[in-house]
């Protein structure tokens, strides 16, 4: 495929990896946060920590969406369906995210719950038109790239009065959260490699703030393999000459401004949250998108009344940790024991681009005694 | 979910929908996104709909870049 085959050039990824060890100083440690799950899964995918000097740590970031849905919000879901009996419209991987005491909105289905899986939010407006006598809510989540589809959505369903259509808003923001994994100070990062896909949104400018407040140097890096590698190569240099600007990698697609016509949509239908509840990071201000007062009409929170609880992780998780780059998926006990992509006990087993999952998946590349 | 990837616009569809390729598979999508797409683009498909722009020149541009990195130079 055009974009994707020539920036996996195996022998390529090779001699870019021993440069790396060129230029990495001997003396120190590089921990660089991959912010993105599909970072994540695609480091796991390459084997590419294996490529790597064992003093550049890349630790996984909590850019999975359905990684950090917090479980109160999972609960609200399946209210959604169990209770009110909508048609809960919802991207695959929310289906398996263990909820409070076990339930998830797959053992909801199977309790006769109508849940059904959509691959675009335009699948959802269809069922709202198919089904004029029920209730449909389409269950958002994701980061700034699955958002501007769902503020589409919602302009489709005013322009159209779909009375039977409301939306379900779980939009979070990355910038935000890198600022609160920062400002912590519980986690010790020298760089991060910068999400691609939500930087061809919201484009580079964003992170300046952060990397500069926070002296982190950020590369906004590209999913295959090679792009992930020169990033890491960037970081290096940003940080052996003490710089922390925002550089990008992802010159294909990303520009400082990024996609004005998604900002203005989702500008137009969303607001800032004063503070949302990221599993594994806690609540993080101003981190999450609700509707606009404008569009209140088609906010499935206030239609159905949703409160929003706040329910503790299981036990034996360590999300948190691992989320926050203190862990890794083998220092939790339970990991391929209790918990498996089949049987997950935490969000991190879901979602391929969860940092147990991706482990689990190709853990005999990747594993290493840390 | 976040994976997205390159698709090339075969054919604009009324309603800001585009018909584009997808490996060799043809699928209708949103293009409302997209500031004036044209037959050719490629752009980076995700949740069925096209969320920005692939610049083959820049592509290029960063292939020299990975190559001369390789070879031993700057990042
Ligand atoms: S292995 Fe399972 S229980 Fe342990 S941290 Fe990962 S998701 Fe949580």
């Amino acid at each position: 495929m055009k974009f994707v085959d020539e920036f996996r050039d195996g022998k390529l990824a090779r001699e870019i990896a021993a440069q790396i060890g060129a230029i990495a100083r001997p003396d120190r440690e590089y921990r660089l946060m991959e912010f993105c799950g599909g970072h994540t899964h695609a480091i796991a995918r390459y084997g590419l920590t294996g490529l790597l000097p064992a003093n550049i740590r890349l630790i996984h970031g909590p850019g999975c969406p359905v990684c950090v849905l917090p479980i109160g919000r999972i609960d609200g879901a399946i209210r959604l369906a169990l209770e009110h009996q909508v048609i809960l419209a919802c991207y695959g991987d929310t289906l398996r995210v263990p909820a409070s005491g076990g339930m998830t909105l797959f053992k909801a289905r199977a309790a006769g719950a109508d849940v059904r899986m959509v691959y675009s939010v335009a699948d959802a407006l269809a069922l709202a038109r198919d089904n004029p006598a029920r209730e449909v809510v389409f269950f958002a989540i994701g980061f700034e790239t699955t958002t501007p589809p769902t503020a589409l959505a919602l302009k489709a369903a005013k322009a159209e009065q779909l009375g039977n259509f409301s939306v379900y808003c779980n939009h979070v923001l990355t910038p935000p959260a890198m600022r609160h994994l920062l400002a912590g100070g519980d986690v010790q990062l020298d760089g991060f490699i910068g999400p691609s896909h939500v930087s061809t949104v919201i484009g580079s400018a964003p992170y300046e703030a952060v990397a500069r407040d926070y002296a982190k140097p950020v590369v906004i890096a590209g999913f295959e393999p090679l792009d992930v590698l020169q990033s890491v190569a960037m970081l290096i240099e940003a940080i052996n000459a003490g710089r922390s600007d925002v550089g990008n990698q992802f010159s294909r697609a990303v520009s400082r401004e990024g996609n004005a016509r998604a900002q203005a949509v989702v500008a137009d239908t969303l607001v800032l949250r004063e503070r949302f509840d990221w599993r594994g990071l806690g609540a993080v201000p101003a981190s999450a998108l609700a509707i606009s007062p404008a569009y209140a009409e088609y906010d499935a929170e206030r239609r159905f009344g949703l409160t929003d609880t706040r329910v503790p992780d299981h036990k034996a998780c360590e999300c948190g940790a691992i989320l926050r780059g203190q862990k890794t998926p083998e220092q939790c006990k339970v990991f391929a024991i209790a918990c498996t992509p089949d049987t997950p006990l935490g969000a991190c087993m879901v979602s391929s681009e969860g940092a147990c999952a991706a482990h689990y998946h190709y853990g005999r590349f990747t594993r290493n005694p840390t | 979910m976040c994976l997205a990837m390159p698709v090339r616009v075969t054919e604009l569809i009324p309603g800001e929908l585009a018909r584009v390729d997808i490996d060799g598979v043809s699928r209708e999508v949103s293009v409302a996104l997209i500031d004036a797409p044209e037959v050719g683009d490629y752009l980076i498909l995700h949740v069925g709909y096209a969320i920005g722009r692939l610049d083959a020149a820049e592509a290029e541009r960063t292939l020299a870049l990975m190559r001369e990195l390789a070879a031993g130079g700057e990042a």
